[in-house]
């Protein structure tokens, strides 16, 4: 549970102490946060599957490294600087440097967070874990024309300076937490910092080449549909793990991170059938993610009852803004702002309209007679969208004046797999010479005879 | 009558088809195909295997018109295709004996002619 004083209140009602001791290591949380950890971790080659079956066939693999070299560039990033900027000292704006270059991350069950149960390495490379997807999921709203160096200088530098100082706000004590926001697992923190992230590096980038004047096509929606799956199976690491311990409240979360996309399912799928008449699979693989990212800032915080309710409203907001979008002149591509964004702000308002105190046993909401909650909550929303979007563009601007952003037209074109990578996703092999050396590589082709140019 | 056969760059295919539905042309085939049209060569990297790719992409556009259609049909093919580079491809104009249209079994320039 993502608040600082909060596993303290628990030891401590738990023991009847006044005040708890340093937990207790505890074998079975471990257990737990180390398969949660892996699951957390495998959301991101999801991601990959999903915004890879979206795009174009000659943009497939650009995209899916997009995410996958997220595992490895946010990753250092995190351990070398980021968890220390996020997770560690008093400070309300920004962790200090005790833990730089990983120094006193050591085995024990303490650190950072004074009740947990687990080493405190594992807790910090789970934290990593939820950098890397969200950095990735950024992703989504420049691909098919962003150059490739120019997006690893980003997300290295956007995991550092926009997503570490918003989970120090929200998980390291901050002064959001302070304010009494709460977010479970990261509704403020991940989905809607990359929601808002994505709409403002869409406007820097501007549209490819073809938007709104032809068709762009999902090209393997099958993939689309394995990335959905993926990811909701990583998502019970990414909300039932939140609770940092083989817990209860572990159960509630899982069970809401069910109920939830189950409920946003079926909103969704009888929105098309009303709107077209047909249920489209790219629409129900969208309904699972906008689900999973509503009930994530409320996983373990409502009831499963609520938790269905969440999932079924929370449908509505994606589903109009994705419409609204793609006649728009706004290319977020893969429209990480009306899954992402949109359905963490609906998830934030929500977790203070639905939460109870005989449930979580720490907050009501405004069913249960706090109305106040709603509005502490809108406020973290505010901050972290003037946040994530003003400094978000800020890096664009600087990554820009070092390379450039964009590809050429004529790049986009050919396709990002061919101009970025020189590799093809579906390739026959047919009319490939093998190039033994480098100095045997032929260096023109000859010219037939009479010339076929 | 003309059979007009044109190798086009896959990715300027759609400009191709808008240029020819503003020329009215209607009735057309399309296949894709590989070849080589002295383009410079692509170097692709698969782990330890270097190649070098000697085929592009292309789609191929095959298209039936009667004699008076012959123009307006290259010329959109040709401000649509264009990028200047090498490897936009080629229109070849090709003579034909008979064409007969399935449904109705008119022949000519009849089975050529678009249904209105």
């Amino acid at each position: 549970m993502k608040n600082l004083r909060l596993p303290i209140f628990l030891g401590a009602m738990a023991m009847g102490l006044a005040f708890a001791e340093d937990p207790e290591f505890s074998a079975a949380d471990t257990a737990w946060m180390l398969v949660a950890t892996g699951l957390v971790l495998l959301m991101t080659p999801a991601l990959a599957f999903f915004y890879g079956g979206l795009v174009r066939s000659k943009n497939a693999l650009n995209t899916m490294m997009m995410s996958f070299s997220a595992l490895g560039f946010v990753a250092v990033a995190w351990a070398l600087l980021g968890y220390t900027l996020a997770l560690s000292g008093d400070g309300n704006f920004i962790g200090d440097l005790r833990y730089l270059f990983l120094n006193n991350v050591g085995m024990e069950n303490k650190g950072a967070i004074a009740s947990i149960t687990i080493p405190h390495m594992l807790w910090m490379i789970f934290q990593g874990t939820f950098a890397i997807i969200t950095a990735a999921l950024v992703s989504g709203a420049v691909v098919e024309r962003m150059r490739f160096p120019a997006f690893l200088l980003f997300i290295t530098l956007w995991g550092l300076f926009v997503y570490a100082p918003i989970a120090k706000w929200v998980w390291g004590g901050g002064f959001l937490a302070d304010l009494g926001a709460w977010d479970f697992a990261g509704g403020t923190v991940v989905h809607i910092n990359s929601g808002i992230a994505a709409v403002v590096a869409a406007l820097v980038l501007g549209a490819r080449k073809d938007f709104g004047r032809q068709a762009i096509l999902p090209h393997n929606v099958p993939f689309v549909l394995l990335g959905a799956a993926l990811l909701w199976f990583g998502w019970f690491g990414f909300n039932a793990g939140s609770a940092w311990a083989a817990s209860a409240t572990a159960g509630l979360a899982l069970t809401n991170t069910i109920l939830a996309p189950a409920a946003t399912i079926v909103v969704w799928s009888l929105l098309d059938l009303m709107r077209t008449g047909r249920v489209t699979a790219v629409g129900l693989a969208t309904a699972i993610v906008v689900g999973l990212v509503v009930i994530t800032p409320a996983a373990a915080f409502v009831s499963p009852f609520f938790a269905l309710v969440m999932g079924a409203i929370g449908a509505f907001p994606s589903y109009y803004v994705l419409l609204w979008r793609a006649k728009s002149g706004l290319d977020d591509s893969l429209d990480v702002f009306a899954a992402h964004g949109v359905g963490g702000i609906t998830g934030a308002i929500l977790t203070g309209v639905f939460a109870q105190k005989a449930v979580n046993g720490l907050f009501d909401g405004l069913i249960a007679g706090n109305p106040a909650q709603v509005l502490i909550q809108a406020f973290a929303v505010l901050i972290a969208v003037v946040y994530s979007g003003a400094m978000t563009f800020l890096l664009l601007k600087l990554v820009g004046a070092i390379t450039p952003l964009k590809a050429a037209v004529k790049e986009e074109g050919v396709g990002m797999d061919i101009t970025q990578h020189g590799e093809e996703a579906y390739t026959s092999g047919e009319g490939a010479i093998l190039v033994k050396s480098e100095a045997a590589m032929p260096v023109a082709r000859p010219k037939a005879v009479g010339g076929t140019d | 009558m003309k059979l007009i056969v044109a190798i086009v760059r896959t990715e300027k295919l759609n400009d191709v088809l808008e240029a020819l539905f503003k020329a009215e042309v209607r009735g057309l085939s399309i296949s894709r195909v590989q070849g080589h049209g002295g383009e410079t060569e692509r170097v692709e990297t698969y782990r330890g295997t270097t190649v070098k790719m000697e085929l592009s992409e292309k789609v191929r556009l095959e298209i039936g018109v009667s004699d008076h259609f012959v123009e307006p049909t290259v010329r959109a093919i040709l401000a649509g295709a264009r990028t200047g580079e090498v490897g936009d491809g080629k229109i070849f104009v090709l003579p034909v004996e008979k064409v007969y249209r399935i449904r109705t079994g008119e022949e000519d320039t009849a089975a050529v002619t678009p249904v209105s």
